[in-house]
């Protein structure tokens, strides 16, 4: 039994829990407001939010695409499609901000973005035009052209009083943000039967993200293990300079780490390039891991910063071993039969440490990569004195490139030592012709990600001018 | 440093075009759409015990069915039936200007996604499941992709066509120069947000009414009598509204339709089909990819004196309307450029792709991509800016077109002079040679894109329309049209249409959903010409049941008919507002019996294409424009982004501005995305590769250039317009193929060595290569 809130309603339901939550909201419960555009999270069409009791005793609503969603996962929480914002009378603020701006013209993708606005409105973040354009990332609209739709953001964020503790639901329901009933809606969670064990033996999956994309059919017939909401795989910790991250925790809660955060000065940018809120709400690393894509953004990421994993089986007995030693091949990897990645863990940076992470693809934002490439470096007097450089794309799963970071430590940092390193790397890759690109693109992307990284890294030593002769 | 001096007239527009949008009226369907609560083919409420479909299609592009095995999926629970060819008991064909392209595959393969089958189950679920089951044997065969080896094999969807003016290979001896080149355009997806689909249900004496989500409700009802072998008048198409068009709608809504009247009809239960998004992906065809040669002379004043171009369309593997886009290409092969000797060929190649149809510009875009190429390779040669080539060659009053319509009301060198002095071109051009001077790793480029296109479907068979209003006795006013609404906002032109002419509150006004029953024989929404045709043939049902109603209030007041008017829903005579209301008004109408419906017909007047000769005067009137692109390239990456587009577009008196720029904006996107980073990709069997929305990338939020400023081109409108405002629909797509060179000519600045490409989309891929090739 799966119980939840929808809208203002509580449902009880023995529906598949593998079921997508699109398919529920849409033809169980005939919402047809939130549409269907493509089935795998790349559109946002389906987007709705979803609201989770948090620690401090307040309801944290987030946005996701429903249609990569398993139903299981809504258990104990409060799901909004678009009925749920509406007003009686009139349009919410964000509807009007659209209408006023002319932002809808087919009206296929709208409700989308107005959950995806509507979310931002409610979440604790700053309400800037950044922040509002991130929450509207991940949604395709093939009419306007989005410059209406950027004005709409922009005018909603004007009419937010941004409290960093996030926007009080009284005030959001008094300016008409959203409706009345939301003030009921904790204690009506708190009131719900979760204890309720909805796991079964299938297919693990925690966020579905990638999952759904892939073998949606089956999961909808199968019942379905899903381990999302499984607390001791949550989590991001730091303990004497070691940060571990539960395999169940989401892109989105690095994202708002805020220790992780200094670590990484540009990780949120990097994060950017990765997916769409709505998906970095629901994607764990621990299936960004396992899926093993060979361009697997997260993967590339962690093997620069030299990662070890923890796995666990079913008797709870664990072993950990370095990220780079988990793939064997395409979609291979050392997982036994039961086992499950517990955490991810790695050496927190020290001050003198630099990273950086690269990524082109097609269209620069929630798209797969052609490459992408990350690199953590340490320089001494002008002498790297360790280096760990990864890349994806290249090869038939995340490559830690051994023999180039191995080639770097100990030398002096000159742009002779990095042209020569890059010839080192296109030994270690060999990428294959797809329909991210051709092979030959893929060494001569894969030699200009390596060089940006000292370009990003080291501005006033390097620029483009020293590695190549065109300018 | 790249700081635009402040443009004191520039400000000025910017502020006259955000009032005017503030005032300008919004989409009626806002609310609704907004609320969640606009009604899509999906959304409706079905009747109990509907089945669902999904259609079987061929996983080879060429070959012979030896044998389908389809008791597997027969046998799984809740499947209902599987049609075939044989289930058909009209024609199985669905051909539009061809009869060339069977509903269902009965012997042959012709492409990768071709239907031959169509499931129907207690679910979609089911049914997909059970396709899974099906095995098919097929004797592969060769398999053609591109348009050159089409050629190559004579293989050709019909005769090829040339429009010609003066003498073009004598004109090129007299040239001071003649360069020649190849270009490439790829295809393109609609990705209409919502998928092809549609829903049948069975009526009494075998009637049916079927909701698809279609441009073209004639057209879909032909098909489906056709295939059914039913005369039309058994079967009603009704269209609320589409999530997206772009012309991937026009003549392809007709097969889903077709299949699931078929299968409505045969188990008299009503069926729904929707089209999952891979499904749509390969089963439909795109915007057609060209690939072509030119040959261009100019003389040393840079005068364009002769053009030539072969033009070899990928048409796929049925006519479709692909024809009739090869017309177009012709029609715009010069652009916005006067040449005085064209020769210009276009063959439609039969390949073995899904049949390429519709895509907002009709073939257009692909013509200009060719002459727009043609025109960057004689600058590169040249070594000047293509723009002085561009700007000493635009159309001016009286030039012909190559087709033989005289140019009237020529806005060409309206808008390029008003683009190059209020963006300050000049400063601009300056900016960027400086930025390159200094910066290595980012190289900025420059780029103004001229349109001209043509507004009147080419076929002048097609430039008509109905409208039928009635007034209800309460004052209240419906309106039906062949008008299909997809997001260009016809619905709301049309209600203003109805309540600028009887002066009555917009709230009054009912646009109702279009349906053959109440508009028959009409012209798919489509070639920018809906709100013109409709509108025009609304304006007429309006003045004629205006004039009724005048005439009772002559009776009334003893008043002459033209001292009479309505305003505010009053009746006045001589200006002055008499007690009488609208409400009223109407009342008297019943009372005395006038009719209070009127059904009107519309045909463009002038208009008229001699196909033997290739000459006439095809078009109502042109649009005009000129967009300024700045792109900035990441010489590091190979990536790119655009600072700028900034545009002056010919809207002619505009109806509703805020409508009108989002049909502007919308399309310059979609046209970025086509020269950009919408790739389509087929492996040489004729398998499409872009086949998902995480390979086929359209422009999203953060791929738009930075700023975007668009301004109205002040004009006295064209009479041949509806109120003057002018068609917007496909001409601003047009813009994008300034985005291609913009980033050419950065390219350049980086590498000088760079040869000019004309192989769109311009990729990253192709721009990284690009840079550091030697």
């Amino acid at each position: 039994m799966i119980e939840f809130i929808l809208n203002n309603k509580i449902i009880r339901t023995s529906q598949n829990t593998g079921m997508t939550l699109l398919d529920y909201v849409r033809y169980e419960k005939n919402l047809s407001g939130t549409k269907i555009g493509c089935r795998e999270g790349d559109c946002g069409a389906c987007t709705v939010l979803v609201g989770s009791t948090t620690n401090a005793g307040n309801v944290e609503y987030k946005s996701i695409t429903s249609c990569i969603s398993p139903l299981g996962n809504a258990h104990g929480k409060h799901v909004v499609t678009v009925e749920g914002t509406n007003l009686k009378e009139k349009l919410t603020v964000v509807q009007q901000a659209m209408k006023d701006n002319y932002a809808t013209q087919c009206g296929f993708c709208t409700p989308g973005f107005v959950m995806a606005l509507t979310g931002f409105s409610m979440s604790n973040v700053e309400k800037n035009s950044t922040n509002a354009l991130n929450a509207i990332s991940g949604n395709i609209c093939r009419c306007t052209g989005y410059k209406s739709i950027k004005n709409a953001a922009e005018s909603v964020c004007q009419k937010l009083d941004y409290d960093k503790d996030g926007m009080p639901l009284d005030w959001l329901i008094e300016n008409e943000f959203i409706p009345e009933y939301f003030k009921n809606i904790h204690e009506k969670l708190s009131a719900l039967n979760t204890k309720t064990v909805n796991q079964n033996n299938g297919k693990v999956v925690s966020g579905g993200t990638d999952l759904y994309v892939q073998q949606a059919d089956n999961l909808m017939d199968n019942s379905v293990n899903l381990i999302s909401n499984n607390e001791h795989l949550k989590g991001i910790k730091i303990n004497q300079g070691i940060c571990t991250i539960g395999s169940n925790s989401t892109v989105t809660d690095l994202w708002n780490h805020t220790e992780l955060n200094q670590y990484f000065p540009n990780l949120r940018q990097h994060l950017k390039l990765v997916s769409s809120e709505q998906i970095r709400n629901m994607a764990s690393f621990g299936g960004n891991i396992v899926n093993a894509s060979p361009i697997g953004d997260m993967s590339i990421f962690f093997l620069a910063l030299n990662s070890n994993i923890t796995l666990i089986n079913k008797e709870n007995t664990e072993r950990t071993i370095a990220l780079k030693d988990f793939y064997k091949g395409y979609k291979t990897y050392d997982l036994k039969e039961g086992e499950l990645i517990k955490s991810i863990h790695f050496k927190l940076p020290s001050k003198k440490s630099l990273f950086n992470f690269e990524k082109v693809c097609k269209r620069q934002h929630l798209d797969i990569a052609s490459v992408n490439a990350a690199i953590q470096i340490e320089v001494k007097d002008n002498f790297i004195t360790n280096a760990q450089v990864s890349i994806g794309g290249v090869f038939a799963f995340p490559k830690y490139l051994e023999e180039t970071s191995a080639f770097l430590k100990g030398k002096e940092l000159t742009e002779t030592l990095i042209i020569e390193a890059n010839t080192i790397l296109q030994k270690e890759i060999s990428p294959i012709s797809d329909v991210r690109g051709t092979s030959d693109y893929k060494r001569l992307l894969a030699r200009q990600l390596f060089y940006s990284h000292f370009i990003e890294l080291f501005p006033d030593t390097f620029s483009l001018n020293n590695f190549v002769q065109h300018a | 440093m790249h700081k635009v001096k402040t443009n004191n007239e520039l400000n000025a527009k910017k502020i006259e075009v955000f009032d005017a949008l503030k005032k300008s009226v919004k989409n009626i369907d806002s609310n609704t759409h907004l609320r969640g609560e606009s009604i899509y083919v999906d959304d409706i409420n079905i009747r109990q015990g509907t089945f669902f479909a999904v259609v079987f299609d061929a996983p080879v592009a060429h070959g012979k069915i030896k044998s389908i095995d389809y008791s597997k999926a027969e046998a799984v629970a809740g499947v209902e039936r599987i049609f075939t060819y044989k289930d058909i008991p009209g024609e199985n064909q669905i051909g539009g200007i061809l009869p060339d392209e069977p509903l269902f595959a009965k012997e042959e393969i012709h492409f990768w996604g071709m239907p031959i089958a169509l499931i129907v189950a207690e679910s979609e679920f089911i049914a997909r499941k059970a396709r899974a089951l099906i095995t098919i044997d097929i004797e592969e065969l060769p398999v053609i992709t591109t348009a050159k080896e089409a050629k190559e094999k004579n293989s050709f969807i019909n005769a090829p066509r040339s429009f010609g003016l003066g003498n073009a290979d004598k004109a090129f001896k007299d040239c001071d120069y003649v360069f020649e080149g190849e270009t490439f355009s790829n295809g393109q997806e609609h990705l209409y947000i919502e998928t092809q689909g549609s829903y049948v249900e069975p009526l009494e004496n075998g009637n049916l009414k079927v909701i698809s989500s279609t441009q073209g409700p004639t057209a879909v009802q032909k098909a489906i009598s056709k295939v059914l072998g039913l005369p039309m008048h058994k079967i009603e198409i009704d269209v609320t509204r589409l999530g997206g068009g772009f012309g991937g709608k026009e003549d392809q809504a007709n097969p889903w339709a077709a299949m699931t009247a078929l299968a409505a009809y045969l188990l008299n239960q009503s069926v729904k089909l929707i089209l999952n998004r891979h499904d749509d992906l390969r089963m439909t065809g795109k915007r057609h990819p060209y690939e072509s040669t030119f040959k261009i002379g100019l003389t040393k004043n840079l005068k364009i004196q002769a053009y030539k171009v072969e033009f070899l369309q990928n048409s796929g593997a049925a006519a479709d309307l692909s024809p009739a886009i090869a017309e177009r290409t012709l029609f715009h092969a010069t652009n916005s450029y006067f040449i005085p000797n064209v020769a210009t060929t276009v063959y439609s190649c039969k390949t073995n792709l899904p049949p390429n149809t519709a895509f907002r510009g009709f073939g257009g875009p692909q013509g200009m991509f060719v002459i727009e190429s043609a025109i960057a390779k004689a600058a590169s040669e040249l070594g000047i800016a293509p723009r002085k080539i561009q700007e000493a060659n635009l159309f001016q009053e009286n030039d012909v077109f190559s087709y033989g319509q005289i140019a009237k009301q020529v806005e060409a060198k309206n808008t390029w002079n008003a683009a190059k002095n209020i963006f300050n071109v000049e400063a601009l051009e300056q900016n960027i040679k400086e930025f390159n001077a200094s910066s290595s790793n980012l190289k900025k480029g420059l780029a103004l894109m001229p349109i001209t296109f043509g507004i009147s479907f080419t076929n002048t068979m097609m430039n008509h329309a109905r409208a039928l209003v009635h007034i209800y006795q309460d004052g209240s006013v419906g309106i039906s049209t062949a008008a299909v609404e997809m997001g260009q906002g016809v619905n709301t032109k049309l209600l203003q249409i109805a309540a600028q002419f009887f002066s009555i509150h917009p709230e009054k006004i009912k646009i109702e959903s279009t349906n053959t029953t109440r508009v028959a024989n009409t012209s798919p929404s489509a070639a920018s010409s809906t709100a013109d045709l409709n509108g025009k043939a609304l304006a007429k049902a309006c003045e004629a049941l205006l004039s009724r109603l005048k005439n009772i209030v002559t009776e009334e007041f003893n008043a002459s008919k033209e001292t009479i008017q309505l305003k505010d829903e009053f009746v006045y005579i001589n200006n002055e507002k008499t007690a009488l209301t609208w409400n009223e008004l109407i009342n008297k109408a019943m009372m005395k019996r006038v009719a209070l419906t009127e059904n009107a017909h519309y045909a463009t007047p002038v208009i008229h294409f001699d196909k033997t000769k290739e000459k006439g005067h095809p078009f109502a009137y042109h649009v005009y424009g000129t967009a300024v692109f700045t792109a900035t390239v990441d010489c590091v990456r190979g990536t790119y982004e655009f600072d700028d587009v900034k545009i002056v577009h010919d809207y002619g008196k505009s109806m509703s501005q805020g409508i009108d720029l989002g049909q502007v904006e919308g399309a310059l996107i979609q046209g970025i995305g086509w020269m950009t980073m919408e790739e389509i990709a087929f492996n040489k069997k004729g398998k499409l590769l872009s086949n998902s929305l995480s390979t086929y990338k359209v422009p999203d939020i953060f791929s738009i250039p930075k700023n975007i400023d668009i301004l109205p081109l002040e004009t006295e409108g064209n009479e041949m317009a509806i109120l003057k405002s002018k068609a917007v629909g496909e001409p601003p797509l047009m813009y994008g193929i300034g985005a291609y060179f913009a980033i050419q000519n950065a390219i350049k600045a980086f590498n000088p060595n760079y040869k000019l490409k004309f192989h769109a989309p311009m990729t990253p891929e192709k721009v990284l290569t690009s840079l550091y090739a030697n």
